[in-house]
């Protein structure tokens, strides 16, 4: 049977069952009043116990976000969201008592992780990662918590930073992605449920990788993350984001804000891989993933490196981006981008040259099968002041059949005249030769896009951290199941 | 082995292959040797089950299973190796790792475990050592930037690793210089016993110098027009194939 012919009966043979993570656990669960108004916000914020400057903090965010139209730019067809019909809260009820330990945390929710290969018992006492686990909107376990508080680094949930260390929070929480930067933004502000909170202290490498798992589990929920990482002077952290959630029909909304502040000499690593539920081969269902990240290099000489692997939701909207304030401060973007069946992905990054001598990397690959759409979008800006400054980037793309596309819109600004940007980009469709290849070496034809694509993809996931790195390969290739032809 | 019966097949409704017969039993090599176009890699490429290629008519029996049907990693994982004219290359996968997922693909679909990763050290050093392939050439990228003899010696690690029953080689010898040639030709005489078959396809008698085939046949227009043993080689290399084609 020739390549295309089976391929054909895999296509064929895909059901809407296939989405491994697709599967959902029964958990009594509190919810806010469906919709979205002032008494949402208010809802929120008094589950959480939150302090009155808080919900100010949130109120006035409602406030912008009702004033800001939806950015729409980017080469998506998003379907008219109505925000009245969404749940903006969710937390388990076990939960609502904060466990102490691992053996107080609700059965079923542990074997959901299990499930999803993220057995945190075992995580805890092997894998040298600290979880800080978000199911759903509620962290419920933070391991490792007491050998980096040894260090005087904070790891913990949003939630109890604000409690805790609220100086913290009123000086950095907003201060990257300002409330009114985007109506996402805004109604992320308004609305967030959880998400990690990290301080390194000065002159402190953190020990360990950092990780969270978030997970979307109730239905119609949408899930807003607000995540803050501060490294202080000569701090070192590496951060890990992982996320897969269960098969839903109805599209789930999903929009987080995370911001990094880098300060004289730090270095902060941020890695995402992101697998959410993409949709069936229809295209319905599956998450809407709008994310703003973005990070600060304030300090001299501090650096903020971005890697992600996006292979999931049904649309994304994502641009991790860098503010190189600092003089002698770096900027990277590493990507991947997949998108098969009728996927849609814009996504790229923004590298702001502010500081003296800064420089900035971009490699992004992207991935395109099936009927899906592809898109790096990037700003690359030097300031006037910004003298001396660099800039590479190289985008390519990989298509997969003749039904996809794949677009690349740079953007590139410089205002002086002794930095040095460069650009190079390329497109190719997957060699049928090298498929031939491989399968004349016994390898089936998907493993074989699966090996070729990784090759492809090799520049970008060798910056994750390993434990992630063997994950994202396997996913690499799980994505692009049934796309051969 | 390898029995190919009145075999027709096309490329783009352009027949190449016009009704060829072929039998190559056990322990046997042949060697299959013609002009340019006449058709031998085509034949390499029917066999090994390259998209593109229409089978008009014919059978190919591969022991005792009905070769066409098969896909192109089953037939590989039954024991058909061919080894490439221009081997590709492919960017970012290490040489080594693909030698692991090739082993593993095979040992997978004849139910075994897979490879421990202290024997497939082993093994490879030992193999790659015997074709005189640097331990560096295996981190580097597949094929990428390997020079024209690099390639074809890898051509000949991956098939000692994978140790088919029949291995197919296409014009392997084309682009070596002459130790590259004669330490190729020394993996493949190690790798010849009683329980495996080999069709060697080449324009020049000089390989069979040093891979001394029990057969050899000429291919012309798509068709075996002579057969015969190693003096066939001698007499061609020094009439041509025009003159042979003539009085076959």
């Amino acid at each position: 049977m020739a390549a295309t012919e089976q391929t054909i009966k895999q296509v064929n043979n895909l059901g809407n069952n296939d989405y491994k993570y697709g599967f959902s656990t029964e958990i009594d669960d509190i919810k806010s009043p469906k919709g979205l108004n002032e008494d949402t916000v208010k809802f929120i914020s008094a589950q959480k116990n939150e302090p009155e400057w808080m919900l100010e903090w949130r109120l006035n965010a409602f406030k912008v976000f009702n004033k800001l139209p939806e950015p729409n730019w980017a080469k998506l067809n998003i379907p008219k969201i109505n925000f009245q019909d969404y749940y903006y809260y969710s937390s388990p009820k076990s939960l609502k008592d904060k466990p102490k330990s691992l053996d107080e945390i609700d059965p079923d929710i542990l074997k959901t992780y299990e499930k999803l290969g993220i057995p945190l018992q075992e995580q805890k006492l092997l894998s040298g990662v600290a979880v800080d686990a978000v199911f759903d909107s509620v962290s419920v376990a933070t391991t490792y918590k007491k050998q980096l508080s040894d260090l005087g680094i904070i790891f913990c949930s949003i939630s109890e930073a604000i409690k805790t260390y609220p100086d913290l929070i009123k000086k950095y929480l907003g201060s990257v992605i300002p409330v009114s930067d985007h109506s996402f933004a805004a109604l992320n502000s308004a609305v967030f449920t959880d998400g990690s909170f990290v301080y390194i202290p000065e002159g402190v490498k953190c020990p360990v990788e950092l990780s969270t798992y978030f997970r979307i589990n109730a239905i119609n929920t949408g899930q807003f993350e607000r995540t803050l990482i501060i490294a202080d002077k000569d701090s070192y952290v590496s951060y890990l984001e992982g996320c897969t959630a269960p098969m839903r029909d109805e599209n789930q909304l999903h929009a987080a804000n995370v911001e990094l502040i880098a300060l004289e000499n730090a270095e902060i690593k941020y890695s995402t891989v992101q697998n959410w539920y993409p949709g069936d081969s229809e295209g319905k269902g599956g998450i809407y993933n709008f994310v703003t990240k973005r990070g600060a290099c304030r300090g001299n000489n501090s650096k903020i490196s971005w890697t992600q692997v996006e292979t999931g939701s049904a649309i994304t909207w994502k641009y991790p981006s860098c503010i190189l304030q600092g003089d002698n401060s770096k900027g990277e973007f590493y990507s991947v981008a997949i998108t098969n069946n009728k996927q849609q992905a814009d996504t790229g990054t923004k590298m702001i040259h502010l500081g003296k001598n800064t420089s900035s990397k971009i490699i992004s690959k992207g991935i395109s099968a099936g009927y899906a759409n592809n898109t790096y979008r990037g700003l690359v800006n030097i300031h006037s002041k910004a003298s001396n400054s660099r800039n590479f980037t190289q985008c390519d793309s990989l298509l997969i059949g003749n039904k996809c596309g794949a677009h690349t819109v740079p953007y590139i600004e410089s205002s002086n005249s002794d930095s040095m940007i460069e650009h190079e980009a390329t497109t190719s469709k997957i060699n049928e030769d090298q498929l031939f290849y491989c399968m004349q070496r016994g390898l089936n034809s998907e493993d074989a896009v699966g090996l070729i694509v990784n090759g492809f993809c090799k520049e970008v996931l060798q910056h994750l951290p390993m434990e992630f790195a063997v994950e994202a390969q396997k996913l690499v290739a799980i994505s692009l199941e049934g796309s051969v032809g | 082995m390898l029995n190919i019966k009145d075999l027709k097949a096309s490329i783009e409704d352009k027949q190449i292959i016009k009704g060829l017969d072929l039998s190559i039993n056990k322990g046997e090599v042949h060697a299959l040797m013609g002009p340019n176009g006449s058709g031998k890699s085509t034949l390499s490429y029917v066999l090994s089950g390259k998209e593109g290629y229409e089978i008009d008519s014919g059978s190919v029996d591969f022991k005792g299973k009905n070769l066409l049907e098969l896909d192109v990693d089953e037939r590989s994982n039954e024991g058909l190796f061919l080894a490439f004219q221009y081997p590709m290359e492919i960017p970012g996968v290490q040489t080594s790792f693909f030698l692991k997922t090739a082993i593993n693909a095979k040992r997978k679909y004849q139910g075994l475990e897979e490879i421990d990763a202290l024997e497939f050290a082993k093994l490879v050093k030992s193999k790659a050592e015997e074709l005189s392939i640097s331990p560096d050439m295996l981190k580097r990228d597949l094929n990428v930037n390997y020079s024209g003899g690099e390639k074809k010696k890898q051509e000949i690690l991956q098939m000692s690793l994978l140790n088919p029953e029949m291995a197919i080689l296409d014009e392997t010898d084309s682009g070596l210089d002459i130790d590259a040639l004669r330490i190729v030709s020394e993996g493949v005489n190690k790798l010849r016993n009683e329980n495996n078959s080999f069709l060697v396809i080449t324009h020049y008698q000089r390989l069979l110098n040093y891979i001394k085939p029990d057969f050899v046949h000429i291919i012309a227009d798509g068709k075996i027009v002579k057969s015969g043993n190693f003096s066939l080689a001698l007499e061609l290399e020094e009439k041509g194939y025009e003159e042979i084609s003539k009085t076959a």
